[in-house]
């Protein structure tokens, strides 16, 4: 057991449930720092820690009249092949490149999150 | 309940919307190991019209048939770590829990800065070997 994974897992929690994604921009670098996953092993269980976070978020989301059900169910299907194309390519790719790459879209995304927090005409926004 | 879907008023281009954010959050989700929210919930706000929130819950919805296809095909691969994994998705469970709650009623652009400052913190740590 680790208490840094909890905490982050916690918070990988609160970010999905606020922000509509599935928490793994935590939940991989907290496999990996905090139980030494190697990157691609920490890839594949944030993927399995997803699920149950996305789907109560998504019943809870539901009864607050939030879930499109049937596209979401369309979008879901349509992104299988994807996916699974996805996690081939991850396998096949040198471990490094996958880090470096997973640690610019993280850069990516807080940069368009910071951006979207400070621009006043996207105050609903929460991404 | 959930909200009735939009009329579909030319419904094969709303597909093939659907079909595009769908494949883009695939390839995401199978690449990184995340769920692909953020490639779709700003797309269904700038492509379908959705409202913020109703896109964030229609992508939590999507995201839990993405990251099951993307899993399994990672278990193939015999990637997947059932300990770690509860480790950390048992106490997300919860944090969904609250954060659903939470985006209700809170400006969550506070949240968000936070978010970003915390993410640039742990890319550093990743980049450097």
């Amino acid at each position: 057991m680790s208490a840094g994974a909890l905490i982050v897992g916690f918070a990988a929690g609160v970010v999905a449930g606020m922000l509509g994604v599935g928490g793994g921009i935590l939940f991989v670098p907290a496999l990996v720092l905090f139980l030494n996953l190697p990157q691609v092993d920490a890839e594949a269980t944030s993927l399995l820690a997803i699920i149950p976070v996305a789907l109560v978020g998504a019943a809870n989301q539901n009864r607050y009249g939030n879930l499109r059900l049937r596209e979401a169910i369309l979008l879901g299907l349509l992104a299988v092949p994807g996916a699974i194309g996805g996690v081939a390519i991850v396998n096949a790719i040198p471990e490094r490149l996958t880090e470096v790459l997973f640690a610019l879209l993280m850069l990516f995304v807080a940069f368009q999150m910071a951006r979207r927090a400070l621009i006043p005409e996207h105050q609903e926004d929460p991404l | 309940m959930p909200r009735p879907d939009p009329p579909l008023a030319g419904g094969a281009q709303r597909t093939l919307c659907l079909a595009l954010i769908g494949t883009g959050a695939g390839l995401f989700s199978g690449l990184f190991g995340v769920g692909g929210g953020t490639v779709i919930v700003p797309l269904l706000v700038l492509w379908l019209g959705y409202g913020t929130r109703e896109a964030t819950g229609t992508s939590l919805g999507a995201i839990v048939l993405i990251a099951l296809a993307a899993m399994l095909t990672q278990g193939a691969y015999g990637k997947v770590h059932f300990g770690a994994g509860l480790q950390v998705g048992v106490p997300a469970v919860a944090g969904v829990l609250a954060g659903t709650a939470f985006q209700q009623r809170v400006d969550p652009r506070w949240v968000s800065l936070l978010f970003a400052a915390l993410m640039v913190v742990v890319a550093i740590t990743l980049l450097i070997p």
